[in-house]
């Protein structure tokens, strides 16, 4: 017997052709009949649609004032809530006490309450830790009939314009709702491929024909799961439970863009989120190691899990790595000594008992076309 | 053709065995990015582990089918990996064996065999 949650597009999916495979108790499609390379290379070159249903779609109602809902929400954050403009999203990191990564999101300001998008494997807990903190401003209301589609790509304005007018003027992490056959779509721009493109949220009974519509239009073809992991790794995006987790602070997965002046020593509301104390510190003085992009010399593959020396020295482990399609070569991020975190910095990775050259190198692999 | 039931294809070529991967394994894999082959004049047990491939996702080891020695590996996928998803069965072979007695073949399975054993 299976435990596996089917997506609200699980027909489509099997219609076209996808191969299932579990991901965070979720049958997800991993990959299309054209596969993860074509797929990946089709992304960058046209557009791809992406399931990410799976994620976690939560509201938070404010009880009292809006501004009573932000100041909370950045109790459990290194983050500038409070400066948010409505209409306007923001990347987010739960912390724990001891300055370790909860989960990583995506929150928006939509006026009245705002939006929050959470990974799929960390929803439950992140909203328990929302009740259990934020109980008091606001009802936690976790969105349970909608499904979420990611667009992305270079055809992805043209495409969704045709169904949405309204999307063309968006700029990277506006968020808007925006009408389609009488439905209300929450659409956001933005995505997690380093590709300029939105993310979608319809009500479940309209996501068929909806998805059906987007994959009509001239160069959109749906994508797995396979490729949404090689394009954000070539964007140098963490991975949450990979490349970042609770053993992860902020500023050692190199982060600290998230980390807004307001919330940093000598900032106006400084600190008052869970582990200030370490990330506080490690913002002044530096972490002991680094989140650092590699690539290997050779044509190998690194993997997770890969250890990493300087010299004779244990210096790290790689998080995430495989191929690159666009780089054309294998590629990798992974945590190393600051010391041997500079770029060009020459390491070896232990590969099938031998010790392989790899080079630190700048992140991202391939260059972000975000719509700024 | 004989197959073996980690999907290898060995094919006799004169007095040597080449051997390489079925389009079923091949389409499994998915695009394959890399390929590590053996050293020619190398020694091999069945079992061993001679051969890394790595596609867009993984890893996989492909096994020695037969006791011999690798005398030709195909160094063509050092440069073409993809020549593996492309014509497993042709261009896409691995390396070529040489065994001490030929009809231990005759204990693998044939065509149909393997086509039952896949489905």
């Amino acid at each position: 017997m299976s435990d596996l949650k089917l997506l609200g597009l699980d027909d489509l999916h099997r219609e076209l052709g996808a191969r299932m495979v579990p991901f965070a108790g979720y049958d997800m499609p991993v990959q299309y009949p054209m596969g993860v390379m074509a797929e990946h290379l089709h992304c960058r070159a046209s557009a791809g649609l992406f399931d990410v249903s799976h994620m976690g779609q939560v509201i938070l109602q404010p009880k009292g004032s809006f501004e009573a809902l932000a100041l909370g929400f950045e109790s459990l954050m290194p983050v500038d809530v409070l400066s948010l403009a409505p209409g306007r999203q923001r990347y987010g990191l739960f912390t724990n006490d001891a300055g370790g990564i909860l989960d990583d999101l995506m929150f928006a300001n939509r006026g009245d309450h705002m939006l929050v998008v959470v990974n799929a494997a960390c929803k439950t807990a992140d909203i328990a830790h929302m009740k259990a903190h934020l109980s008091d401003i606001c009802d936690v209301i976790p969105v349970n009939n909608r499904a979420l589609l990611a667009l992305q790509g270079p055809l992805a304005e043209t495409a969704l314009a045709r169904l949405v007018p309204g999307v063309a003027p968006m700029r990277f992490m506006d968020v808007a709702v925006l009408p389609w056959q009488d439905t209300a779509l929450w659409i956001s721009r933005s995505g997690y491929t380093g590709e300029d493109g939105y993310e979608i949220s319809v009500p479940d009974v309209l996501a068929d024909r909806f998805a059906r519509a987007l994959l009509a239009m001239p160069g959109v073809a749906p994508i797995g799961l396979g490729a949404r992991d090689s394009l954000r790794l070539e964007a140098g995006l963490c991975l949450y439970g990979h490349d970042i987790d609770t053993a992860t602070s902020p500023v050692e997965a190199g982060l600290t863009w998230a980390i807004q002046k307001a919330r940093r020593t000598d900032g106006i509301r400084e600190g008052g989120f869970p582990g200030a104390a370490r990330i506080l510190t490690e913002l002044f003085t530096g972490p002991a190691r680094k989140r650092v992009g590699l690539r290997p010399d050779g044509r190998a593959p690194m993997r997770e899990g890969t250890a990493l020396f300087h010299n004779e020295t244990s210096t790290g482990t790689i998080t995430s790595g495989g191929f690159g399609p666009s780089v054309g070569a294998p590629i990798a991020m992974g945590y190393v000594d600051t010391g041997h975190a500079a770029e060009g910095t020459a390491l070896l990775a232990e590969l099938r008992g031998k010790r392989l050259p790899l080079t630190v190198s700048p992140l991202p692999f391939h260059p972000t076309s975000y719509k700024r | 053709m004989k197959y073996t039931e980690d999907h290898e294809w060995l094919r006799v070529e004169g007095d040597l065995v080449v051997v390489g991967i079925t389009e079923h394994a091949a389409t499994q894999l998915g695009d394959i990015v890399f390929v590590e082959l053996p050293e020619v004049e190398t020694m091999v047990a069945e079992g061993d582990e001679v051969v890394v491939i790595e596609s867009v996702k993984a890893a996989s080891d492909i096994l020695a089918p037969l006791d011999g020695e690798i005398v030709e590996v195909n160094d063509k996928l050092t440069t073409k990996p993809g020549l593996v998803n492309e014509d497993p069965t042709g261009a896409g072979w691995f390396f070529k064996m040489q065994i001490d007695d030929l009809s231990v073949l005759d204990g693998l399975m044939d065509e149909d065999e393997y086509l039952e054993m896949i489905g």
